[in-house]
Parts: structure tokens; sequence; C-alpha cells
């Protein structure tokens, strides 16, 4: 179901700006997974600017909603967002993936902002159901955002965690499963089929919807119908266009891991200005 | 037709049930001491929580679960899950005691120990049942190689208590103790080996319980109280042993071993484990690493999957008793 209402243009511009981001850190390591970073720049505008409660300057806070990432080859992503929000320096951003810098090319949780360490994939939702609980018996209003994806419902700790989120009722839980239906050896099709992944969410006991994960109406409507549901976990499977905004590496037949000629940088770029809201 | 007439034949040993402890014939036992000493800790510290996966009254933790049911979680048959939920627990400032048996934790659940506890120094607790051939129940319930795998992890912190008397006393370390530990579990009518009154727990410290300048035993878990008693059995023959209880694995308490090792060269060690991996080749380093020569005898289960049976049946089996130990010692000597 596609809203209607048109997306706030402040999430538009942080959306663009994350993606402007993206291709700054994915430039100065000249590959990576750039893909996944443009593809997800939509709802972590959402998350970081329309629904996260935190104080960039105290990321320890322990009030704060916990943005969980699973995947943490999408730290590209992750520290783009947490620059945005003033959590690092937007300058740091060009150490990304560099000997050296705390902007691992896998997130590692001792970087502010970082919850866990993330990169083994099938961590983030059992932590996530900790962190959950654990902010529950404490009588906190926190919330914890999961965020994982397709390939990563193959492995079996995602559905013993989904298990026990539903098992013990944690309302406060929310998994965002990006489909970008990429996975190191191909399409999870072909790799390990795993649809259709929502109805396997519903039949775990979770409250379930499927949106257009580039449409930032729809994560906003879906988070707010989620949000509606008392008593279950919610499970919003999105389904992303990897690379989305920039038309070269959208086009990419795999794009898993983009390598990008020097070249082609400078295309990129312009691509992704030529759209800017 | 009438019965054949025949000597009267020793009891068949039968493996018991999963929840028989087997007590060795200890004349003292203190039941659940885990789950007792954890509700004395909990008692203490409102942030302490408890998991299972369900083994809950297999692993003793019920005992904490009856008396705080608001702080104890069900977590099913996932040890993976387990983990993950009680690291996800320690991040939100809560000191998680996770329960589960040795084979399941390690060989399960070990990319979950080793990344999402010990790599970010996690605050957890796992406490594992069934060390070694303390179960009949074969391969795939008898943790005999988990100390090697644990050992082997960065920031954590591995213990394998003797008896009740450590057992109460480590739990209550452990969880005053920032960082994640591994803690192997005795459970249900636990021997008392050591004496509280005088016997003191710290992480990290190996125990020096008896001095002699024949041979040195080095030993570690519940083997511990079969080493007291070889070295009665050795005393009895003029036989003057020290022995080295050493309950940390990991921090090792090197000084200890290396001190004794420097008095005595004739050196016996003794685990509820593989000899390879474990405190055999623990001891086998130090000795090394100070350019000592040592003579070791290397009392524990060998580099095999072993059978299921009675308790005593597999003690004989893989030599693992009081006199395994002393026989070893003589070895030396010889």
């Amino acid at each position: 179901m596609s809203p209607t209402v048109a997306p706030p243009p402040s999430l538009l511009r942080r959306a663009h700006a994350l993606r402007l981001h993206v291709l700054r850190m994915a430039e100065v390591v000249g590959q990576g997974y750039v893909g996944q970073g443009l593809g997800i720049a939509d709802l972590l505008a959402v998350i970081y600017f329309d629904e996260l409660r935190y104080d960039p300057k105290r990321p320890d806070w322990p009030d704060r909603d916990r943005f969980v990432l699973s995947i943490g080859h999408y730290a590209i992503g992750l520290y783009a967002a947490l620059a945005e929000a003033g959590v690092i320096p937007v300058g740091e951003l060009d150490t990304y993936g560099s000997d050296g810098s705390r902007l691992e090319m896998s997130a590692p949780e001792t970087t502010p902002g970082v919850e866990m360490t993330g990169g083994s994939l099938g961590h983030g939702l059992t932590q996530s159901v900790g962190m959950a609980l654990g902010l529950r018996l404490d009588g906190r209003a926190s919330r914890v955002f999961n965020l994982l994806s397709d390939g990563e419902c193959q492995e079996g700790s995602t559905w013993e965690a989904a298990m026990a989120g539903a098992h013990h009722r944690l309302e406060n839980l929310f998994a965002f499963i990006d489909c970008n239906n990429q996975q190191a050896d191909g399409p999870p099709s072909a790799v390990m089929g795993i649809e259709p992944i929502h109805q396997k969410w519903e039949a775990f006991g979770w409250h379930t919807q499927r949106v257009n994960g580039n449409d930032i109406s729809a994560i906003a409507a879906a988070l707010r119908e989620a949000k509606a549901v008392a008593g279950r976990p919610h499970a919003i499977v999105l389904d992303t266009l990897m690379g989305k905004g920039v038309p070269l590496f959208e086009q990419r037949e795999k794009n898993h891991f983009i390598r990008v000629a020097p070249e082609e940088w400078v295309l990129a770029r312009r691509q992704l200005e030529e759209a800017a809201p | 037709m009438s019965a054949p007439a025949s000597q009267p034949a020793a009891p068949r040993g039968v493996t018991g049930n999963i929840l028989t402890s087997d007590t060795g014939g200890a004349t003292e036992t203190v039941a659940a001491p885990f789950g007792h000493a954890l509700v004395r800790a909990a008692e203490k510290n409102p942030r302490i929580v408890g998991l299972t996966a369900d083994l809950g009254k297999y692993t003793d933790i019920h005992v904490f679960a009856e008396k705080f049911p608001a702080r104890f979680f069900q977590m099913g048959m996932a040890e993976q899950s387990l983990v993950g939920c009680a690291a996800g627990l320690a991040r939100t400032g809560f000191v998680p005691f996770a329960t589960t048996y040795c084979v399941f934790a390690t060989r399960r659940a070990y990319d979950f120990i080793a990344i999402g506890a010990a790599l970010g120094g996690a605050n957890i607790k796992i406490v594992a049942g069934l060390p070694g051939l303390t179960t009949g129940y074969g391969g795939t319930h008898q943790g005999i190689e988990d100390l090697a795998l644990m050992c082997a992890i960065p920031n954590l912190t591995v213990i394998d208590p003797c008896d009740a008397t450590e057992i109460a006393q480590a739990t209550e370390a452990i969880a005053v103790h920032p960082g994640p530990v591994y803690m192997r579990l005795l459970r249900g009518q636990v021997p008392v080996a050591l004496d509280a009154k005088t016997y003191r727990f710290e992480i990290g410290q190996a125990r020096l319980l008896a001095e002699g300048s024949d041979v040195a035993i080095i030993s570690t878990g519940l083997m511990t109280g079969r080493a007291l008693e070889a070295v009665r059995l050795l005393q009895a023959e003029g036989v003057r042993a020290s022995l080295l209880h050493v309950s940390t694995l990991k921090p090792l308490d090197r000084g200890a071993i290396a001190a004794l090792i420097g008095r005595v060269d004739r050196v016996v060690t003794a685990e509820n484990h593989v000899v390879t991996g474990g405190l055999a080749s623990a001891v086998a380093d130090v000795a090394v690493q100070a350019g000592r020569a040592i003579k070791l005898r290397r009392v524990g289960i060998p580099d095999c999957f072993c059978e299921s049976g009675s308790i005593p049946y597999l003690v004989r089996r893989y030599r693992m008793g009081a006199p395994d130990i002393a026989a070893a010692a003589r070895e030396l000597l010889s």
C-alpha cells in the first residue's frame, strides 16, 4: 500500500545528505558497500531524524533508543547517519576504512553511536532482544531498532531471536529487514530462498508489514502503525534498491561489493547531485 | 531345568538419569551450591539477572528463578539466542548469568561468546554444566574440550571449580567481576572437598593445597578432589607430594605454576578435560617459557570422544580416579 502523502522535504534532504556522505566515504577506499549505503539511506533518514531519541553529545545516555546494526558492512550508511546527526565529526568520514581509523569497514562497538559489533551475521537480533528485555525491566521507555538483511534471515540465530522476541512480548523491539535482493554469492533466490520473508516473521508472532524501503513516507507510516500495536514485536520488511540515487550503481548486476573506476566517481557524484531534492 | 550355579556377578553399572549427581562417594555434599550462591549475590545486587536455555533445573538456576521470577528469562532450546540475549542485557547495565551445558554453550554458541560477548567485554557470566565425565551420556553431552575452546578467546575469564565450597565462592566472585566469564558447573548434590573456613577463591589465583618435594600434582576442577585423595595415598607410601589447585585457567596463574615446577621437576597434571589444550598444555607452556625441564604425566581424557556409561565405569575406563593420579606420580618416581 503506497501512502499518498508527500515525504517531508527535511527528510528528503537528510536522505540526500546521507547519500553524499556515503559516496564521499566510498571514494576514499575506491570500492566497497556503497550500494548498501545508498539503498538504506531513506530508512536511516527516518530513523535518525524522525524517530530515534538520542543525544548526539551523550551517545551512552541510558534512556536513548538503540539503533542496532546487525549487518556490520552497512557501516558506511551508519557512519553517514552518525556524522549527519552530530555524533561523529563529518570530517572524520574521510578516514573510512583507512588504517588506524575508528570508522572500520565493519562497524565496531568502540565507535561512538555503534551499539554492538555487527558483521558476524545473525547476532544483532539476539542482542536486541536482550536490550529490549533489559530496558523493559528497568522501566525505561527506550526502544530498540534492529536493522538486519534478507541474507541474514538465512542465519538460524535470527529465528531463535525472533521466537524469543515474540515469546517475551517485546513491543519495544523493532526489526527492519532490508531486502535488497543481493548477498555475497548472488540473489537470495539463487543462494538460499527465503521468501516470503514477511510471512515468516508473521508466523513467528511478529506484527509485520512490508513496504517500499526507498519511500520515506511509507517507512514513516509503517512505523506509526507499528507503534500503535501493543504486546508484540514489530517487523518492517523493506524492499530497497541497491545503489538507490545513483543510476550508475543501481544498474550494476552484482553490486554487493562494488569496485569503482576512478573516473566513475565523477559520474556517480554528478548523478546524485542532479537528483538533489 | 535348573539354573547353572555361578558366582554372583558385580552389579552392572548403568547410565544414570541426566539429573543424577555422582558424588564419588563423598561423605559431605551441598545441594545446588551455584543456585544458592547466585541468590545471595542477587540479594546484594539487583542488577543480576538469570537466563537458561531449557535447562533451569538441570543447572541449579531454578533456585534463582523461584526467588526472583521477574529477573529470570527462559530462552528455550536456543543457545545462540541465550548468549546473544545475555550480551544485550549486559549492554543495558545488567549482570546476566546464563546457564546451559558446556557442550551447547561452547560448541553451538562459540561465535556468540567470542564476538557477542568477549570482543566488547560484555559483562556476562556463562555457567555451564556437565563438564568432562560428569555425565554418562556420551560424546553429545560430555564437555571434554570446552576449556580449550574458551581459553582461546581473548578477554574471557575461564574457571573450573573443584567442589561445592569453590562454586559458591566463585559465583559470588564472578558476580562482582566486570567482564565476560565462562565457568564450569557442578550441580545437584555437589561434594565438598575444600574447607569453607580456610579456603579462599580468587579469580586468577592458584592455591597450594599440599607441600611436598617428591612430586608436584597440578590439578583443576573436580580432579582436585581426587588429587587430594591421591596425595593421601602417596603419603601413606612415604611419598611427599605438592598439590597446586588451578581453578582459573584464564588468566592463568603462571607465577604459581612456575614457582612450583621450579622446586619440583616431576609433575602430574589432572584435569576433567582432554589432555590437549587444557591444563596439561598450559603447564607445559609455562615450563618451556621458563626454560625449566620437567617430567610430565598427564591425567585426563585422551584425544577421543568417550563412551556412555555409569560415572564410576567412565572414571575407571579413562583412568581419571585418585588411584590413577597416584599411579602417574609413582611412574615418575620409579
